[in-house]
């Protein structure tokens, strides 16, 4: 959520039960205001907390001009000194996810040793070869955020527009969803690369809108039904929960441009999701 | 004179063709002449003929618009407002309450303080939700006779969440609920009168009993409701096989207490009966206090084989542990909930003992010399084990503990967060401790959930040997059979022969 926004839109998401102490969130209005400065940010999010065993991550993102596109991350341990996460690269995906399993530890230098046996039979004498994978947690950390961003971010249809350049950027004159629309969940947007994994026919095409429906709904995510969503505090803001990464939690209060969404969990992927619903 | 009547006929005629009404609008140029000039006369315009035309038109829409604001929409009761209307009693004040009575001690906890500290610790519902439901408690202790209330946290669903309190009812003591499954029995005999069919040999498992509440896992009666405000529903009490099947699957809430759990192993209940299994295992995994803050409560004439250890009461002359001390070993905090055994209740039953042995049944030991086959009684880790000595899953450690602060540590509080069922924290600071559960209601499984195997199917019939098949023997065989009888025969005979001879001779 907007940094600038931090000191109530807490409040909305307390629902999941998960709150910022008041020390963390000073410390983090603060903090945040400097990140921006210093890394000439457009804009600085606090993107949530990762729990691990021995401690906990701090992760705030800063966005450039095109809000897709310019992503960088950034993790603290006390929310007052913050260090660059690298970008995930495809060939890191896939070491974190041979090399790490179970808990995030709590320390950036931790590293996982993952031993891998390839056989390679040539006639006879089969070679094994042991191939030791190393991962630290840094990287971990850097490739979960970026899962999470990329398959459960969400964002209320016509918030970000398509500028005609080709880039996204935050719509200024976004009044808010109506409740009626609101509690539809074709009007949240995964705030990602497209992925178009439903080919939609030209009816549903018909009266879309180029500079605000580019991205992918909601109501296309497989599973159907990893999304909760509910209104709270007292019936007045809409929250959105994904069953998939349990934590993430979005809010919208309709008929205002307020929303914003928060990643409070341990940083792993729900694959029981199959068998819970 | 003709000259003038006519003048005022053709007046006359020329109004009556002015009144009439439109066939499209249901206008009449007169009325309308009548309010253009109208307002000409208010408004006065600068060069008036030339925005005549505007004019009109205008008068014309004006005369629409006031037609369509005659119909008024019906004010929609959309969910915030209904919602509103039911928060709106929390905030009322019964009349005839003394101001006596409320200073008396009642059952009503702390939230506002709970609140506070958990606030310090990282987490909580957030201010005005927590005011919320400590109103909706307040509620709850007016309208039944509690004797202990606690609010025990907050169950998320997938399209409603549930707000748990955890409450003792007056009177409500031992008292066991009757099994209604002895009715299914007695259809089965009518049919063995009328035909012999096989006879299944099937026997299914005895059920183990409910454990009587305010004993062990039904120690207390939980209430839930969906927000603050509306009624408060109490969760019915929870059985042991409930607690074994809650065990092997993994499943999410919806919010509404109907809703039929459809699994594998199959449920027995409703959405309602798997709350309540999954807010005793919760309990009972988690429920932890400083050393030291309860004692147990000493009962005069204990049985040796009963567990006396259920009853606890805050210890009077506990000092309180300062919270750095808290923060830095687990062995300062105990479970201060009894431990569920396997069997599902936390005192084991010995099902094995056969009906109609009465006298056996108080000497437990007695049995186990003489029969070993009987089931060894499952023992649960006594009360007030410390957490350290909670066993590692999956790799990690159960518990995580910080402190809430580190700028500010003189004054900060100890924070204990269960890695086993996220979402379940404590703290204590000096003499205050609580525990409270806001999560999903599921425990961490560690790499996936896998659903238990089908078990085999089942024999239908015992083999014996009459209904065995065999193999016809071929003709060979058969043959070879022959010879070996006749070869036998053949040897008896000689030796009967020899055997007369030697008789006669002996003769």
């Amino acid at each position: 959520m907007d940094s600038n926004s931090l000191y109530y839109s807490l409040e909305l998401v307390a629902g999941s039960g998960h709150i910022l102490t008041p020390e963390q969130r000073t410390a983090l209005e603060s903090s945040l205001v400097l990140l921006k400065k210093n890394y000439k940010f457009s804009r600085v999010l606090f993107w949530g907390k990762i729990l691990g065993i021995n401690g906990v991550y701090f992760i705030a993102q800063g966005r450039g001009e095109d809000e897709m596109k310019d992503k960088k991350n950034l993790y603290s341990l006390n929310c007052m000194d913050w260090f660059l996460l690298p970008p995930a690269s495809d060939s890191m995906i896939e070491e974190v996810s041979k090399a790490t399993k179970g808990r995030f530890i709590g320390d950036p230098s931790f590293v996982y040793e993952h031993q891998e046996i390839h056989r390679q039979g040539e006639g006879n004498e089969p070679v094994n070869e042991k191939a030791v994978i190393t991962i630290t947690e840094e990287k971990r950390l850097a490739v979960a955020v970026h899962q999470i961003d990329a398959e459960v971010s969400v964002v209320p249809r016509g918030a970000f527009i398509k500028s005609p350049r080709g880039l996204v950027q935050l719509n200024r004159s976004f009044g808010g969803l109506s409740e009626a629309e609101a509690r539809k969940l074709d009007n949240f947007l995964h705030l990602r690369q497209s992925k178009n994994m439903k080919k939609k026919s030209v009816l549903d095409m018909g009266d879309w809108n180029p500079a605000m429906d580019y991205l992918d709904a909601l109501s296309d995510d497989i599973p159907k039904g990893s999304w909760s969503l509910q209104f709270e505090f007292a019936r007045k803001v809409c929250v959105l929960r994904s069953l998939l990464w349990l934590g993430l939690t979005f809010y919208h209060v309709p008929m205002t441009p307020q929303h914003g969404y928060i990643y409070i969990g341990d940083g792993t992927k729900n694959l029981d999701l199959p068998f819970m619903l | 004179m003709d000259g003038k009547e006519e003048r005022v006929q053709s007046a006359a005629a020329f109004k009556s063709y002015m009144l009439k009404n439109s066939t499209k609008s249901n206008l009449n140029l007169y009325d309308h002449l009548t309010r253009l000039l109208m307002k000409l006369m208010d408004e006065q315009p600068h060069n008036a003929v030339d925005v005549i035309e505007d004019m009109s038109s205008d008068v014309k829409r004006g005369l629409l618009e006031e037609m369509q604001s005659t119909v008024k929409d019906l004010p929609e009761t959309t969910a915030d407002v209904e919602l509103a209307e039911q928060q709106r009693l929390l905030f009322t004040r019964p009349k005839d309450v003394d101001h006596e009575e409320e200073l008396v001690e009642t059952p009503l906890p702390n939230v506002s303080e709970l609140s506070f500290y958990l606030e310090q610790a990282g987490v909580g519902l957030g201010r005005d939700e927590m005011q919320r439901i400590f109103l909706a408690l307040k509620q709850l202790v007016e309208s039944q006779p509690l004797l202990h209330c606690r609010l025990w946290g907050k169950i998320l669903g997938t399209e409603n969440s549930y707000i748990v309190a955890e409450a003792i009812v007056e009177g409500d003591d031992h008292s066991v609920d009757e099994p209604a499954e002895e009715e299914e029995r007695e259809v089965d005999t009518q049919e063995n009168e009328i035909d012999q069919l096989p006879q299944s040999t099937y026997k299914p498992p005895s059920v183990v009993p409910k454990e009587a509440t305010g004993t062990g896992a039904n120690k207390f009666v939980y209430y839930v409701c969906n927000e603050p405000g509306l009624p408060w529903v109490k969760l019915p009490s929870v059985s042991p096989a409930q607690i074994t099947a809650a065990r092997q699957i993994r499943k999410f809430f919806t919010g509404k207490l109907d809703t039929p759990i459809v699994s594998y192993p199959p449920f027995p209940g409703n959405e309602a009966n798997y709350l309540r299994a999954q807010i005793a295992r919760i309990s009972a995994g988690t429920q932890v206090s400083p050393q030291g803050f309860y004692q147990v409560l000493e009962e005069e004439g204990d049985e040796e084989d009963e567990v006396s250890q259920s009853n606890y009461e805050p210890n009077p002359d506990f000092e309180g542990i300062p919270a750095a001390e808290m923060a830095e070993s687990l062995s300062n905090w105990v479970h201060h909930v009894q431990h569920i055994l396997l069997q599902g209740r936390c005192t084991w039953v010995n099902l094995a003992v056969k009906p109609g042995d009465e006298s056996n049944e108080e000497g437990e030991a007695d049995e186990k010399e003489e029969e070993p086959d009987e089931p060894e009684p499952e023992v649960g880790p006594p009360m007030f084990t410390p957490i350290s000595q909670d066993a590692e899953m999956f790799n990690t450690p159960p518990w995580s503990l910080s402190l809430s602060s580190t700028l500010t540590s003189q004054h900060a509080v100890a924070v204990l967060r269960s890695n086993l069922w996220p979402g379940a924290y404590a703290y204590a600071c000096g003499k205050k401790f609580d525990n409270i559960y806001i999560g999903w209601g599921l425990k961490y499984t560690g790499g996936g959930y896998t659903p238990p195997v089908l078990p085999l199917p089942q024999k239908e019939y015992p083999s014996v040997p009459e209904i065995t098949e065999a193999l016809d023997p071929s003709l060979e065989e058969e043959q070879a059979l022959k010879e070996a009888l006749e070869e036998q025969q053949a040897v008896r005979e000689e030796m009967e022969a020899t055997d007369e001879e030697e008789e006669e001779e002996d003769d």
